[in-house]
């Protein structure tokens, strides 16, 4: 019996999508929303955990169609897949670390270069040392936890319990943290890294500390990612992720926390709904009167029938949504316009 | 380069020295060709309000920053309590027990007036991310210590009725206050202060000026930068003049005004 059809499976699947992007949006929301750090390579962080969760739970890879990866855990499910999330977090902390290291010092939008472009690099490793990752063709026998007891429906469902929960124990994590005079901290280095200096606090330390956080949870995301979907392929980590995580943290409204959540489900929810633009499209054509048939394909043509286009749409969408909310509510759903009215801004 | 290694320049070469709470020793601070410090000496005693005066360009706010850690000195010494605290960053500067503000204040306009002076606190458990995770009872107990400060400083500054409100929102004169605030939750050995009441008006002015002499008075040590003739003779025990990067004259206000050199720096050679 199929517990979820059409329409339920679509919302699950975009349910549990919206959960990881949650996470990874509260990863950044630390970096930029309550430290200043214009971090642009996010997604550095978010593969990294997925990578790490595939190495320690991949089967051998004489099983596995081409594989060439030649480092690889088969920790057992369900008990491997605390480990494997765990190894996700660690990763990509210790990425965090490395990147801030080199990078951290230096300020706005210098830091966005960096961040970058190391994340660039990051992709290329990924794709060419296939020992380790196994290149272009990916990590595809990741395994689902639990996956073997349930039907693919009750696994469905079950997953994003476990993902909402994840969020749920992140943000509360989070909540505490910047409520505690560290977010006190991290809000100081952000407005004015001279005077934090001046009033005795490390803040290249600080700074180092708040990119470790939020790398760990995107790493963590990207392990709740890899199991989710069953494989890790390089072309999942590509730069649109973290142009679409800062989507959703200034929608919801930098340094807030509750706004990342709802930012990151509202702006997978725009995402997926790309899909029915055709569907749409059709839809109108078919209510209107005869007379006025010629006047969709007139504004915008007939829709082009080849596989990219909903893809691509979907880069139009969060433009068109990133331009209303700068335009019309620069501080976000859930942001203060008194705090983050200077955000980014250089110090004079 | 470091030419000025004695301190026997004739300002400080009395017995009373060995009590100077800071010692500029020598200090030389080169940009590219300039020499915006050009061997300062003098010595700020425990407890008392010196000024440091001098016209525009003098090098005063240079000298400030060579004292608390922004730029590295290319000669001489600076001490604290007879300790050399030149070549160590601003935020050991700082944690050595040096508070300083700046001439156009850096307030943390994001967050409000309360956040701004417990973020100074020192030692606080919960700026450790683990601290904050794992030990709510510390937290709370010197989270209650660090706002009670807060609430008798803000008092003090007479700022209170402004705790919840954002730093943004904050006038020039209220957010000169507010650094003050910051500095005495710092809790320092010195007070640096780089023009305290320029741009100030005037109701304001003078009552920034009490809560000095105030502070003063509870045994403070302050420095401060002021192009104000009269705040500089009415409020200071000391005076330490700056030209082109030199020591002009220092000691007592009333001797210091009738110094013809200075007169000369500040009058541009007025014969008499």
């Amino acid at each position: 019996m199929a517990l979820l059809t059409g329409w339920a499976s679509f919302l699950v699947a975009v349910a549990t999508i919206g959960c990881i992007y949650g996470l990874l949006t509260l990863g950044l929301n630390v970096h930029y929303g309550y430290t200043g750090l214009l971090n642009f390579g996010h997604v550095a962080f978010f593969a990294a955990g997925a990578y790490a969760s595939a190495i320690v739970t991949m089967p051998p890879p004489s099983t596995v169609t081409n594989a060439s990866y030649e480092l690889w855990l088969n920790l057992p499910m369900p008990l491997g897949f605390p480990v494997s999330l765990a190894a996700a977090a660690l990763v990509g902390g210790v990425l965090a670390f490395l990147i801030g290291l080199t990078s951290v010092r230096l300020g706005t939008h210098y830091l966005a270069i960096a961040t970058f472009a190391l994340a660039g690099v990051f992709s290329d490793v990924l794709v060419n040392e296939a020992w380790l990752t196994n290149g272009s063709f990916g990590m595809n026998s990741v395994p689902k936890p639990g996956r073997a007891g349930l039907t693919a429906d009750e696994w469905q469902l079950a997953y994003l319990a476990f993902a909402a929960l994840s969020l749920l124990v992140t943000y509360l994590v989070l909540e505490r943290l910047v409520n505690a005079p560290f977010g006190r901290l991290l809000k100081g280095v952000r407005e004015s890294e001279a005077a934090a200096k001046t009033l005795g606090k490390d803040t290249n330390a600080v700074k180092l500390k708040s990119f470790v956080i939020g790398g760990m949870i995107a790493g963590f995301a990207g392990g709740v990612y890899a199991h989710y979907l069953g494989s890790v392929v390089t072309a999942q980590f590509v730069p649109h992720v973290t142009f679409t995580v800062y989507a959703a943290m200034l929608l919801g409204g930098a340094a807030s926390n509750t706004g990342a959540v709802v930012g990151a489900f509202l702006v997978v929810a725009f995402e997926e709904s790309t899909r029915f633009i055709t569907t749409l499209y059709n839809w109108i054509q078919s209510t209107l009167p005869d007379a006025l048939s010629g006047v969709l394909p007139a504004l915008f043509g007939p829709l082009p029938n080849n596989p990219s286009f909903i893809p691509s749409m979907r880069f139009v969408v969060i433009g068109v949504l990133f331009v209303l909310v700068i335009r019309y509510r620069p501080e976000g759903l859930f942001g203060d316009p008194a705090e983050i009215q200077a955000l980014g801004e250089e110090e004079d | 380069m470091s030419s000025n290694q004695s301190p026997a320049d004739g300002n400080s070469g009395d017995a009373a020295a060995s009590a100077d709470l800071l010692e500029v020793d020598g200090v030389v601070k080169q940009f590219g060709g300039l020499v915006a410090v050009d061997g300062v000496s003098f010595g700020v005693e425990e407890a008392s309000i010196t000024g440091l005066i001098g016209p525009n360009g003098a090098g005063k706010s240079t000298l400030f920053n060579c004292i608390t850690g922004v730029y590295d000195v290319d000669g001489g010494a600076v001490r604290l309590d007879g300790e050399e605290i030149q070549g160590l960053s601003p935020t050991k500067v700082a944690r050595r027990g040096v508070g300083r503000t700046f001439q156009t204040p850096k307030t943390f306009r994001g967050m409000t007036v309360r956040e701004n002076m417990a973020f100074a606190a020192r030692h606080q458990t919960g700026e450790r991310a683990l601290g904050a995770l794992l030990r709510p009872g510390t937290i709370r107990e010197e989270e209650a210590d660090v706002q009670a400060r807060v609430d008798d400083t803000l008092e003090f500054l007479e700022l209170d009725h402004l705790a919840d409100d954002y730093a943004s929102g904050l006038s020039g004169g209220q957010r000169k206050l507010l650094e003050l605030g910051r500095v005495l939750m710092l809790d320092p050995e010195i007070i640096m202060l780089d023009e305290p009441v320029a741009g100030v008006n005037p109701s304001l002015t003078d009552d920034l000026l009490a809560r000095l002499r105030e502070l003063n008075d509870r045994g403070r040590t302050i420095l401060f930068i002021e192009h104000d003739m009269d705040v500089v003779m009415e409020n200071c025990d000391r005076v330490v003049v700056m030209h082109n990067g030199q020591t002009l004259a220092s000691g007592p206000p009333d001797i210091v005004q009738d110094d013809e050199r200075v007169v000369e720096a500040y009058l541009g050679g007025v014969d008499r």
